[in-house]
């Protein structure tokens, strides 16, 4: 046996053997001059370089480099088609201490995967992209690429690239470089041994830009496909070398790595004692020791009006009350279609037993703020049950009912005068609370200081809380004068 | 802990953290918006990540890497996104990568509408991705359960090494009602098949790739046999008043609440209704119908679809009782009223029958 001497050893990156392979446990799936074999070397070489191994975690695609980690000795993720990029993004994320590496074809990258390359790459997401480019769908028998030069046969394109049909080869590294966040992309080719060592300090960049936090970079690797150009290796590479380094350009589309800046490191999680206060979980103290209700209440609750009149930020008062009262409540706001004519409504109830539906249908109380409102749910309410209407007078053409305790109170005149026509809600529930009795004004003051922010609007609002009882009242004594 | 008065949405979220789930990956869609904004606004403060992803496509597949990566990851969305999102799930099934998804289901098909429907049981609970694989399915009817089935959802992802969808109608996503949280975070450890980056886990494959025939084989009935587990094992539903039952309503999330309002009634008036909700989609609780079915003589399933839980109702039952259906879609609910002469029809035409022997097995 003749002596040698051995230049360029397999690297350490690569397993030993292929276990992971069905047969052939010492060689790659890959065909003879095939573009990934090479690519598979300047990163594992790289990653060797940089020390990096038990760091890195590669995500494969769908594609003729889908078996990468038969070979790769890293951590290894298997992708959708197209979907490398979006999977990288959360396994760096999740894991920041470590360096993914997504390794994609161009009918994963450029055809199948544009949003999710795209985004992560305007992102910045810190991870490193090798994006192999042989014009052709390898794997699946030579279809049409994205990148497949015009007028260039594939199985799809029997008579050769239409521009007008297909479109034109997308470059990938021109695209992107029109986004602010890459720092790092740059065309390299498989096509000349130059090429080849050029692209292996172009690879070892852009992993070392990630190892440094300096963000997203991508290499495109020019890359032949003897088995479906139907050439042999060393045409294959000349085709490289000449037709595809013609359309696609090879050099440095954007280079930041010098100014660019480390991401910070992320923020520390807090220590887990405080997440539940972060969570706005509320310690220890129960529920405001209050004297229920001695008698069984059921107070099924309708409030409407249009939107921007508090509606569904009233019943959440009265369910937030009925709570620190003590009582069962539930708030369920009507979303679907009619909220798109402009009106808004809610289901609130409160009462002592635990509520089945929170729906409800056949009110005992309608707080309706606009006269739609009134129309539309007077007819629902339960004989003996409470209508309050906003407004001097219950408008002409609707029947007033007999058998409902029916109240028209200018509750956004009321508010009006206050200085807020805003607080007109909260002037109806004050009337409410007045005229029934329905929870007691400590709870409602608790869950007014709850819900309300600002102090100034909290002021407003018992301001309004008193301007309703008092109409209230001065109503129901005028009825009582009248009833005399 | 004092129960807070909360949306259904933010309380999925609340319940996520204390769980420990870090990652959030979504894209926002009405009626389940406030899950990603909730999210976006606690995860970034408890040490967890939040990207509002390109789509949902997207934001399935970035569940998929952080999975991988071995942390408990969540998404949500409603039915358009989620058949968007079925390619992924199918992936997630396949590499056995536990994860949660939020469906706040929506009305279909198409654009369809943002109110509430029921429309998406199919495309979640029979599967919408390609493939021999099941995802378990858990339906809260109250905020409370909103919450807790959300970390029962973590849970079970991690015992059964799949995505565990937690699937509510746009009522429950948007109510609020009182609920009380855990008190503690839960501690998440790395499992030892994640791909963490780390020297110890550097062997470590996540793929759903299996080329050889018998690989393959070999692997669908191993998922195959983890989901007949769960048919034994985790199979959870809630009787009301149905052991004594002539008419077993059958319904889940915010029509069941509706059905048991009707049962009391129902009860009210000497007439015997009873509620089966189940509160597992799949697995579904076949043999408890299956039981009921010994005393019951007629099964009432009530939906906002045309008919989508019905036909695991009737799969159940095989032919034992009869099931008569009521439903409303387009985001239309229906009301108590109208399942109460739904019901009070039924019970009226269906004759008890004294089955003397028992011939059935289950």
């Amino acid at each position: 046996m003749a002596e040698y001497k051995i230049l360029h050893d397999k690297s350490n990156c690569f397993y030993e053997t292929y276990e992971r392979k069905g047969e052939l446990r010492n060689q790659t799936h890959y065909c003879p001059g095939c573009g990934h074999g090479n690519a598979h070397k300047l990163i594992a070489q790289a990653i060797e370089q940089l020390g990096i191994q038990d760091r890195t975690i590669t995500v494969s695609p769908v594609g003729c480099g889908v078996f990468a980690y038969y070979y790769l000795d890293t951590g290894n993720i298997q992708a959708a088609h197209g979907r490398a990029a979006a999977v990288a993004t959360a396994a760096k994320r999740s894991r920041p201490d470590s360096i993914v590496i997504s390794y994609q074809g161009d009918g994963d990258l450029a055809a199948i995967g544009t949003a999710e390359i795209l985004h992560a790459a305007n992102r910045g997401e810190n991870i490193t992209v090798f994006f192999v480019n042989n014009g052709i769908y390898g794997m699946t028998g030579g279809q049409l690429a994205p990148t497949t030069p015009v007028g260039a046969k594939s199985t799809t394109s029997p008579f050769g690239r239409d521009a007008h049909n297909d479109g034109y080869p997308i470059k990938v590294c021109e695209l992107l470089s029109a986004l602010e966040a890459p720092v790092y992309l740059e065309r390299v080719a498989l096509g000349t041994t130059k090429q080849i060592m050029a692209a292996s300090r172009a690879v070892k960049k852009a992993l070392e830009n990630q190892v440094k936090g300096l963000g997203f970079s991508l290499v495109e690797i020019l890359s032949p496909c003897p088995t479906i150009w139907k050439l042999s290796p060393v045409a294959a590479q000349e085709r490289v070398r000449d037709e595809m380094a013609a359309i696609f350009p090879i050099g440095v589309y954007r280079d930041r790595t010098r100014e660019a800046q480390p991401y910070p490191a992320p923020k520390p999680a807090p220590p887990a004692e405080q997440i539940p206060a972060i969570l706005g979980i509320e310690s220890a103290e129960g529920v405001i020791e209050a004297a229920k209700p001695d008698r069984p209440v059921d107070w099924r609750i309708r409030v409407a009006g249009f939107g921007g009149q508090g509606v569904l930020m009233l019943g959440e008062v009265l369910a937030e009350a009925g709570l620190e009262a003590g009582l069962e409540v539930s708030w369920l706001p009507s979303y679907g279609p009619e909220m798109r004519s402009g009106t808004s409504n809610c289901h609130v109830r409160v009462g002592t037993h635990p509520i089945a539906s929170p729906l409800v249908t056949k009110p005992n109380v309608l707080l309706a703020l606009n006269e739609p409102s009134l129309k539309k749910f007077l007819p629902t309410v339960e004989p003996g049950g409470w209508v309050l209407y906003n407004g001097e007078s219950i408008p002409e053409g609707i029947q007033v009912r007999g058998d409902v305790n029916m109240q028209a109170i200018p509750f956004t005149q009321l508010a009006d005068e206050l200085g807020e026509a805003k607080a007109g809600n909260i002037v109806s529930l004050g009337a409410l609370l007045e005229l029934t009795g329905m929870l007691r004004q400590e709870a409602v003051d608790h869950a007014l200081a709850h819900l309300v922010k600002s102090t100034r609007w909290l002021e407003i609002d018992r301001q309004a809380l008193k301007a309703g009882r008092r109409a209230a009242h001065a109503r129901e004594a005028e009825r009582a004068e009248v009833c005399q | 802990m004092k129960p807070q008065l909360i949306k259904g949405n933010e309380a999925v979220v609340k319940a996520a953290v204390l769980a420990g789930c870090r990652a959030y990956y979504g894209y926002p869609i009405t009626p389940a918006s406030e899950i990603a904004e909730a999210a976006a606004y606690y995860f970034q403060q408890t040490g967890g990540h939040f990207i509002q992803a390109e789509s949902e496509v997207a934001s399935v597949n970035m569940l998929y890497g952080a999975a991988s990566a071995g942390v408990r990851a969540m998404t949500a969305s409603s039915g358009p996104g989620i058949s968007l999102m079925q390619e992924g799930v199918s992936y997630l099934a396949g590499a056995e990568l536990p994860c949660v998804i939020v469906d706040i289901t929506r009305g279909g098909p198409g654009l369809g509408n943002i109110a509430p429907e029921q429309s998406d049981y199919r495309q979640v609970v029979k599967i919408g991705g390609h493939g021999c694989y099941r995802v378990l399915v858990l339906a809260p009817n109250s905020v409370q359960e909103m919450a807790d089935l959300t970390t029962l959802a973590f849970d079970l992802a991690d015992e059964y090494l799949t995505p565990v969808f937690v699937m509510a109608d746009g009522f429950i996503g948007q109510m609020m009602e009182p609920v009380t949280f855990a008190s503690e975070v839960r501690k998440v450890t790395t499992p030892d098949w994640a791909v963490d980056g780390t020297a110890e886990r550097r062997k470590n494959l996540v793929a759903s790739i299996r080329i050889e025939a018998d690989d393959l084989e070999k692997h669908i009935l191993h998922l195959d046999a983890k989901y007949k587990r769960a048919e034994r094992e985790a199979v959870r539903y809630e009787a009301f008043m149905a052991e004594d039952a002539d008419l077993v309503l059958v319904a889940y999330g915010i029509v069941s609440r509706i059905c048991k309002s009707v049962v009391e009634q129902l009860r009210g008036e000497g007439l015997k209704a009873g509620l089966l909700r189940p509160i597992t989609l799949y697995p579904f609780p076949e043999a408890k119908i299956r039981q009921l079915a010994r005393t019951a003589s007629v099964f009432g399933c009530v939906e906002m679809s045309t008919g989508q839980m019905i036909e695991d109702v009737r799969l159940s039952l095989e032919g034992r009782k009869p099931v008569e259906f009521y439903g409303r879609c387009g985001g239309n609910i229906p009301s108590e009223e109208e399942v109460l002469r739904f019901a009070r029809e039924v019970l009226k035409r269906s004759t008890p029958v004294v089955v003397s022997e028992e011939v059935v097995h289950g």
